[in-house]
């Protein structure tokens, strides 16, 4: 989440002060992300060294002082939400790593591993649908939302794992452990 | 309420089809609010489904001479609910899924998702004390099945059980237990939910 531009957004509906837009951040992304107020007066700082927001009068920075969005900072807003979010590596893919190496160990039962991490998943599953459940704060439903979709793709990949490894025959099993092994290794090489 | 879940051919739907009362068990004993289904004659049978029993399933349609909340109230009406309260129940039950401007049409001049969502706003009204869902969601849309497991959840608050039948993480994620079956049998089940309040410490990421 970026304070920076979350800032930028909440100064396009006017001018604020320091303490209220933190108070606004706080509100709205449904108190998911608490910041501390350091946090909100240096990031405002470095948009105001940047030009991409002003504050009225020459005080300390702080709760205390009015800021306003320039028109380089509605720029800057405009391009970052049309910007692709980062490529970060997705984090089932430390899973699906997890399960690579649990195939070539002898004496583990891959299959109880991913009935394992299938578990922990639908629990994480069950308290964001427990926080759906009494929220009726639309930034809050947003957020567990896309966790949730995000979970449950991880239990898609685990069910169909489940089903691949059903259907394995251990004869073909010394090739697929080799070739999981180089892109083990691989994997770890982008890290 | 709690979730099953499992891979197709596991057993899931069987399982629900004989709490149901709906198919005979080959070996056992089924329990339905303590009453053995084993030793009931048809006629007890008939009664504890139509009172005691919701059911939830994507292949249930409404009743086609009647309109879409007296689909609801009928079953209500036949236990000797008042008509007003009835209607009222009803009424509720179809604006938690969207359909409080469908509630005097015909099942033949609704669309085919709002005939489901008539289908499955039936299932738990009234003293209904067991509710088996098997994949009640279906076709509809992720904001419509979302409606439905509220209805499910609140019937479950009011002290209703509820059976769902489901492969989608998203749904069996409503439930209080979630169970998996694998050729018949249970293999795991989930650890006990910690509160909501965990997901939001700071500087916690969830999923890692």
């Amino acid at each position: 989440m970026s304070v920076r531009h979350a800032l930028l957004a909440l100064l396009c509906e006017g001018p604020k002060y320091g303490l209220q837009l933190r108070q606004e951040f706080e509100a709205r992304t449904g108190e998911v992300w608490p910041l501390n107020a350091g946090q909100v007066y240096t990031t405002l700082q470095r948009l105001e060294r940047d030009g991409l927001v002003g504050a009225d009068g020459d005080g300390p920075d702080g709760p205390q002082k009015m800021y306003r969005i320039t028109s380089e900072g509605d720029a800057e807003l405009a391009d970052w939400l049309r910007t692709p979010p980062g490529a970060d590596a997705p984090p089932r893919d430390e899973l699906v790593i997890k399960v690579l190496v649990a195939m070539r160990l002898p004496g583990v039962d891959v299959r109880a591993l991913l009935q394992a991490h299938r578990n922990h998943t639908i629990v994480q599953m069950r308290q964001y649908t427990r926080l759906k459940e009494d929220a009726d704060d639309v930034a809050l439903l947003l957020v567990a939302d896309a966790q949730l979709f995000r979970l449950q793709s991880i239990v898609h990949w685990l069910d169909s794992a489940d089903a691949r490894l059903s259907h394995h025959t251990p004869a073909a099993s010394t090739p697929t452990a080799e070739r999981a092994q180089a892109r083990v290794d691989r994997a770890e090489v982008r890290r | 309420m709690m979730a099953v879940m499992g891979p197709s051919g596991s057993g899931k739907s069987t399982l629900l089809a004989i709490a149901g009362s709906l198919e005979d068990a080959t070996g056992g004993e089924v329990l339905v609010e303590g009453v053995a289904l084993g030793g009931l004659g048809s006629d007890a049978r008939a009664r504890l489904r139509r009172r005691h029993i919701g059911y939830v399933f994507q292949d249930f349609d409404p009743l086609a001479g009647l309109t879409a909340v007296e689909n609801i109230t009928m079953p209500l009406e036949l236990d000797g609910v008042r008509g007003k309260s009835a209607r009222r129940t009803g009424l509720a039950a179809l604006a938690e899924l969207g359909l409080a401007d469908r509630a005097e049409r015909f099942p033949d001049e609704l669309s085919g998702g709002e005939r489901q969502r008539v289908a499955i706003a039936r299932a738990p009204v009234g003293e209904r004390r067991l509710l088996l869902a098997d994949e009640p969601t279906g076709a509809l849309d992720t904001h419509t099945g979302e409606g439905v497991m509220r209805l499910i959840r609140s019937a479950c608050r009011k002290g209703a059980a509820a059976v769902l039948v489901t492969h989608e993480a998203q749904l069996a994620a409503w439930a209080d237990r979630v169970v998996f079956v694998r050729d018949g049998g249970i293999v795991d089940a989930t650890a006990p939910l910690p509160g909501p309040e965990s997901l939001l410490a700071p500087g916690t990421e969830p999923g890692r």
